[in-house]
């Protein structure tokens, strides 16, 4: 495996050419095969493979410095401790945060949203209160806040989408009002892959008061998230989307909420002095922290994200966008197929994610003809069963291109979806 | 034909198939051989859970033996429950509860699945055992 400095050399030698295959290089996975066939990994947003660096660190915290961190003194704790910080330092540094203090890890988005979603509950929530989400969310960014709406006595309140996919935000006002206590919103549907205007609604929520949650799962992946620039109250995001390992979540939060907000758990070294009679908590980050950390892999995240700089190169941008257009194109201009989420402008507004459906064949049977075939696809709700109601479909099939995937695997998989489709009708 | 030989013929048949497009291609075909499922049966308690496709099970009595219907809304399940109705449609539920129904494993279709649809097929199995069972 190629470490990393390597591979930044060879990107400045070797610019504009060849760097899906430079690229490729760094992930064993994709080098497997399935069934006999080539691997074409296109689940990328349920599960991104992982960069050669994130799994060399990976193993040598595991081998090397595998101890607990934030607590001994001893030479393996220290260097856990400082990988696990450095992680945090990455990761601020990735969103442009203001203090490190508002880098909260997580095991993942889901985590992330479940804590402010109870916290932010307990702090500033009563009953007969409001909690807005969006038609488009993942469950993940439904289920939280309905808990905590019952616990509550608070109500939630949808904002829809159009039949295109995109947020009606034109009727966020009138769904915002006195009783509103927080917006949760994701930067991308995990299902449309269409880019939501969230800056535009984090200043429309400001405007009355109130805090925004961004589910970022699909955002911090595809767009370049500046955290003071949006303005956003929270933002959470997972590493395992990103090229990192699994259980690594990132919750950004507003200094300012995350000092008002009690504890999620509680154990460990979030505590400042524990009696009986008062327990105080650690200042942050920390008081969000309890038990012990995933050790081995939230340091991946540092990995991950030094990957994700060399992803920022205008040549691979384009050519993923080639990619996109091209199953864009091929997908819509199919008289059997329907494709979910469509660009109303250019494509631009849209990342490299297609979901649709096939009319009169079911989105299982072709997944399990395409697996066949060597091609990993999500089928199903993908966790997001109101959005499939609003279109009034079981389940949808979807595929989520990662920089390390090809035109010839497009090509490739255009040709087996035809043949696929061709089976079962 | 006995149980075991309704079986062993499946075993035989699926043999003869060394791609699983093929094999896909023959429990296509199988699935949409099924006969009419009527709507007015597709009610919830016939319905069978852990598939991420829908599959509704219904049978009847007559002479002793049980007679299964089935539908699904995709045709590869549709195809599976039809090979399983072939072998145990028809059966006393004595014969039913007999069977190991090791088929499944033996033509290698649990393991080729991913574990969401083989829990959907353990289900099917189950609702099949569960029916015979009750009607013993």
């Amino acid at each position: 495996m190629l470490n990393l400095r390597v591979i930044c050399t060879l990107f400045n030698k070797l610019q504009n050419y060849m760097n899906v295959e430079l690229i490729r290089s760094m992930f064993p996975a994709l080098s497997r095969k399935v069934y006999g066939k080539d691997l074409v990994y296109f689940d990328n947003a349920a599960t991104s493979q992982r960069v050669s660096t994130v799994i060399e660190e990976w193993n040598r915290l595991s081998t090397e410095s595998n101890a607990n961190i934030h607590r001994a003194v001893h030479r393996l704790a220290d260097e856990a401790t400082q990988a696990y910080e450095d992680a945090r330092n990455a990761v601020k540094d990735f969103l442009n945060a203001e203090d490190r203090k508002e880098i909260i890890f997580t095991a993942g988005t889901t985590s992330a949203i479940n804590l402010v979603a109870f916290s932010f509950g307990e702090a500033f929530v009563k009953e007969g209160d409001e909690v807005i989400v969006t038609e488009a969310e993942h469950h993940s960014n439904i289920v939280p806040w309905q808990l905590m709406c019952e616990r509550k006595g608070a109500v939630l309140r949808v904002l829809p989408v159009d039949d295109y996919g995109h947020l009606k935000i034109e009727e966020l006002d009138e769904i915002l009002n006195e009783r509103t206590r927080i917006v949760a919103v994701t930067h991308i549907s995990n299902v449309l892959g269409i880019i939501n205007p969230v800056k535009e609604i984090i200043e429309k929520c400001h405007s009355r008061n109130v805090p925004v949650l961004v589910d970022g799962a699909q955002g911090a992946v595809h767009c370049k998230v500046d955290v003071q620039d949006l303005d956003c109250d929270f933002y959470a995001f997972s590493g395992h989307k990103l090229y990192a390992a699994t259980g690594t979540g990132v919750l950004y939060g507003k200094k300012k909420w995350l000092e008002m907000m009690p504890p999620y758990m509680g154990g460990g070294e979030m505590v400042g002095n524990v009696s009986f009679k008062k327990t105080t908590y650690a200042p942050l980050p920390m008081k969000f922290e309890a038990g012990t950390q995933n050790l081995a892999s939230i340091p991946t995240l540092k990995q991950a994200l030094d990957f994700v700089k060399l992803l920022r190169d205008k040549e691979l941008e384009e050519y993923n966008n080639q990619i996109r257009d091209y199953l864009i194109e091929k997908l819509t201009s199919d008289q059997r197929i329907k494709v979910y989420g469509v660009p109303r402008g250019t494509n631009d507004e849209k990342i490299p994610l297609v979901s649709f459906a096939v009319n009169g064949v079911h989105h299982e049977d072709l997944a399990l003809i395409l697996d066949k075939m060597g091609i990993a696809v999500r089928s199903g709700q993908m966790c997001a069963e109101p959005l499939m109601d609003r279109f009034g479909v079981t389940g949808m099939l979807r595929v989520s291109i990662a920089p390390y995937n090809t035109m010839e695997e497009a090509e490739y998989f255009v040709k087996c979806l035809d043949r696929a489709i061709g089976m079962l009708m | 034909m006995t149980l075991l030989e309704a079986e062993n013929s499946v075993i035989e048949e699926f043999s003869m198939y060394d791609e699983w497009l093929d094999k896909y291609e023959y429990l296509i075909e199988l699935g949409k051989s099924l006969k009419d499922y009527p709507e007015s049966a597709k009610t919830d308690d016939k319905l069978i859970k852990g598939c991420q496709s829908r599959v509704w099970l219904d049978y009847r009595i007559e002479d002793g033996k049980i007679y299964f219907n089935a539908d699904s809304d995709a045709i590869i399940t549709k195809g599976i429950i039809s090979l399983l109705i072939g072998i145990y449609s028809g059966r006393t539920s004595q014969e039913i509860m007999s069977s190991d129904f090791s088929v499944v494993e033996k033509i290698g279709l649990k393991e080729n699945l991913s574990p969401t649809r083989a829990n959907g097929l353990v289900s099917m199995i189950e609702k099949i055992r569960e029916i015979a069972d009750r009607n013993a």
